[in-house]
């Protein structure tokens, strides 16, 4: 039986873990990448937290952790040793139960998604991705699921009871507050990510995160970023930060309104759990981004260098450096960007970034379906893709007509009902002495 | 023997639903029934389903629930003994019976086997049974399975061909009344003549 496992990856149907025929090696491999991906993925969290701070204090003009270890890299760890012996409190109202078990609904759905990510492996020219150590054939990463990308969506979604739950137990109404406040940002964005995924799907026709990167192998122009035409990168980046409750969307923690949102009565390693997950899906997240649109590990084209059988190291360089992009802008946002108001998240999540992602992808899907030559309006591919890009065209600009039109008609309908009129703005310089002369320092 | 696992957390879950008196531990018990229900769609090889089965129910439909529950506050114990109805409960539970019995009716008496009795409960024909058998031998054989082919997701693919063509009038109907409940919600929630709206809009100024 050795020896069994074909160049597809695990988890597959295809694959022995799932006919008869599981021998023991097969057993020990999948142990021993899961136990390998586990320690990578707290690791990459501890050093994520590190480079967060040490960025954050660089663009605030500070220092940051400089003292435990080299460049402060203990920093975590120190952190981490502290709040492992804090007390741990449960409050008198809390419903224990629930106030228990709600860090590890956080945490589990954080590891599960950084399993789907492709972290290494040989993609140039005829690489499949794989690699064989030991007279054993894997995949780097740790399960391939078919369904893979649903999988990411459905921790997504998992992710965020923690929060809710964890508001909610803990008997008090700041918690209550940002966990309300939790449930209606992920529902909302929910929708907007999907759909941008949605759109990846329809260009690659592939769902597995596995095949996702094979479809995007060699060449800078089947990147999904330019494939799926760019759009669909930004609503996902956005509506990503938004799933993530990151700044400028972490109105769910908002210290200066709520505390700290919905861990305000966490403390010890509970609360550490929290931190945790919120790191480690900052990192996949990242992942996933790059994963998804930039071709995860693969090269951008076929260089001499890198298409050396075997070199599955170049892929991990890659994709790490793609990666660390990734987690720089996260930062950025957060050392940048104001957070928004309650209505702007609402508005930005239902009204530009849903309506916009559906219009993207139908588009997509017109084309997609002009390409294949089923639309036979001129009977030739390239007339048909004419054909849907000028509708498209067509009704984004009717549509943005009407939409416009239907929203001044209200707004107008509502000022008149107030008894309110509109006026032009005042001119900011009138707003300016009032600054300048500094009365109120 | 996943099978046993994931029955005893359905059921688990189903009679938490039940008998929970907090409406939050209740909505908890009912995400482990839906997380049973997928794994029994994963043994079964519809991947697709299983995880629409947590995307769709577990992670936005009970989130909705938990959302309603924290907002209004009814997160508190409910009295049950109240009765609204007239034998109400006698009246359920003859026709909890009768449903029970009628599929248990339906399964044993229709034809060799149950499957035709299968097949008339669920109104689905017996066609993607026997292609999904024939695509997990081929899989398992692994001929031609080179980890780029499709063939892990024929199953979607037969899945989406199947609902956009012979299953396409019923597939809009049910988008048409979901839009239809969507907007007739916004329109019961609207409040005519809330004139204090707009005291936030922008470059306004009372005449």
């Amino acid at each position: 039986m050795a020896g069994i496992a074909p160049p597809a990856g695990l988890l597959r149907p295809g694959h022995p873990f799932l006919s008869d025929g599981v021998d023991f090696g097969d057993v020990v491999l999948a142990v021993v990448i899961a136990v390998i991906g586990f320690v990578l993925c707290l690791v990459s969290t501890m050093l994520m937290v590190w480079f967060e701070r040490k960025v954050v204090s660089r663009l605030q003009n500070r220092i940051g952790p400089n003292v435990a270890g080299p460049f402060g890299l203990f920093q975590t760890l120190a952190d981490g040793i502290k709040l492992f012996f804090k007390e741990d409190l449960i409050p008198s109202r809390a419903d224990r139960f629930v106030f228990q078990l709600a860090p590890y609904l956080s945490l589990i759905p954080a590891f599960l998604t950084f399993t789907l990510v492709p972290i290494a492996g040989d993609f140039s020219g005829d690489g499949d991705g794989s690699s064989t150590l030991f007279g054993r054939t894997f995949f780097w990463q740790v399960a391939d699921v078919p369904v893979g990308i649903l999988f990411f969506l459905a921790m997504s979604s998992l992710g965020i009871y923690g929060v809710m739950l964890a508001g909610w137990s803990s008997g008090s109404k700041y918690p209550l507050l940002g966990s309300i406040r939790a449930s209606a940002q992920a529902i909302s964005y929910e929708a907007a990510l999907g759909l941008s995924l949605a759109a990846v799907l329809v260009v690659s026709g592939a769902l597995s995160t596995h095949d996702l990167v094979l479809s995007q192998a060699s060449s800078i122009t089947r990147w999904h970023v330019v494939a799926t035409g760019f759009l669909p990168f930004v609503v996902f980046l956005i509506s990503g930060t938004a799933e993530l409750n990151r700044p400028p969307f972490d109105l769910v923690e908002a210290e200066q309104e709520l505390v700290g949102g919905f861990h305000t009565e966490y403390s010890s390693i509970r609360f550490a759990l929290f931190f945790l997950a919120e790191f480690m899906n900052t990192v996949t997240m990242g992942g996933i981004i790059v994963t998804l649109f930039f071709g995860g590990p693969a090269p951008f084209f076929d260089l001499p260098f890198v298409d050396v059988p075997g070199s599955w190291f170049t892929g991990f360089l890659l994709f790490f450096v793609k990666l660390l992009v990734f987690l720089f802008v996260f930062v950025w946002f957060r050392a940048t960007l104001p957070r928004l108001r309650y209505d702007q998240l609402m508005d930005l999540g239902w009204k530009v970034l849903i309506p916009v992602s559906l219009a993207w992808l139908m588009i997509l899907g017109g084309i997609r379906i002009a390409r294949n030559g089923d639309l036979g309006a001129t009977g030739d591919s390239v007339g048909d893709t004419a054909v849907v890009l000028a509708f498209a065209i067509g009704g984004l600009i009717l549509g943005g007509l009407l939409v416009t039109k239907a929203v001044a008609n209200a707004r107008a309908e509502r000022l008149d009902r107030a008894g309110l009129v509109l006026v032009a703005a005042p001119p900011p310089a009138t707003e300016a002495p009032v600054h300048a002369d500094g009365g109120h320092h | 023997m996943v099978f046993v696992v994931a029955a005893a957390i359905i059921l688990g879950g189903a009679v938490g639903v039940i008998f929970k008196n907090n409406p939050v531990h209740a909505a908890l018990s009912l995400i482990a029934s839906f997380f049973g229900v997928a794994v029994l769609f994963v043994v079964q090889q519809a991947h697709f389903l299983a995880l629409v089965q947590v995307v769709v129910y577990a992670g936005a439909i009970v989130v909705l629930f938990l959302f309603v529950i924290m907002l209004l506050g009814v997160d508190r114990t409910e009295n049950i003994k109240a009765e609204p109805l007239t034998y109400q409960r006698p009246a359920a539970l003859v026709g909890a019976l009768a449903l029970f019995g009628f599929i248990l009716a339906g399964l044993f008496l229709s034809g060799p086997g149950g499957e035709d009795g299968a097949v008339a409960l669920t109104g689905q024909s017996a066609a993607m049974v026997p292609r999904l058998a024939d695509d997990v031998s081929a899989e398992t054989s692994g001929a031609g399975n080179t980890g780029t082919g499709n063939t892990d997701t024929s199953n979607i693919v037969e899945l989406g061909h199947d609902l956009l063509t012979r299953n396409v009038l019923a597939f809009q109907a049910t988008a048409l009344l979901l839009t239809i409940a969507t907007v007739g919600a916004v329109v019961l929630v609207r409040n005519e003549g809330a004139e204090d709206l707009v005291v936030d809009e922008p470059g306004t100024s009372i005449e």
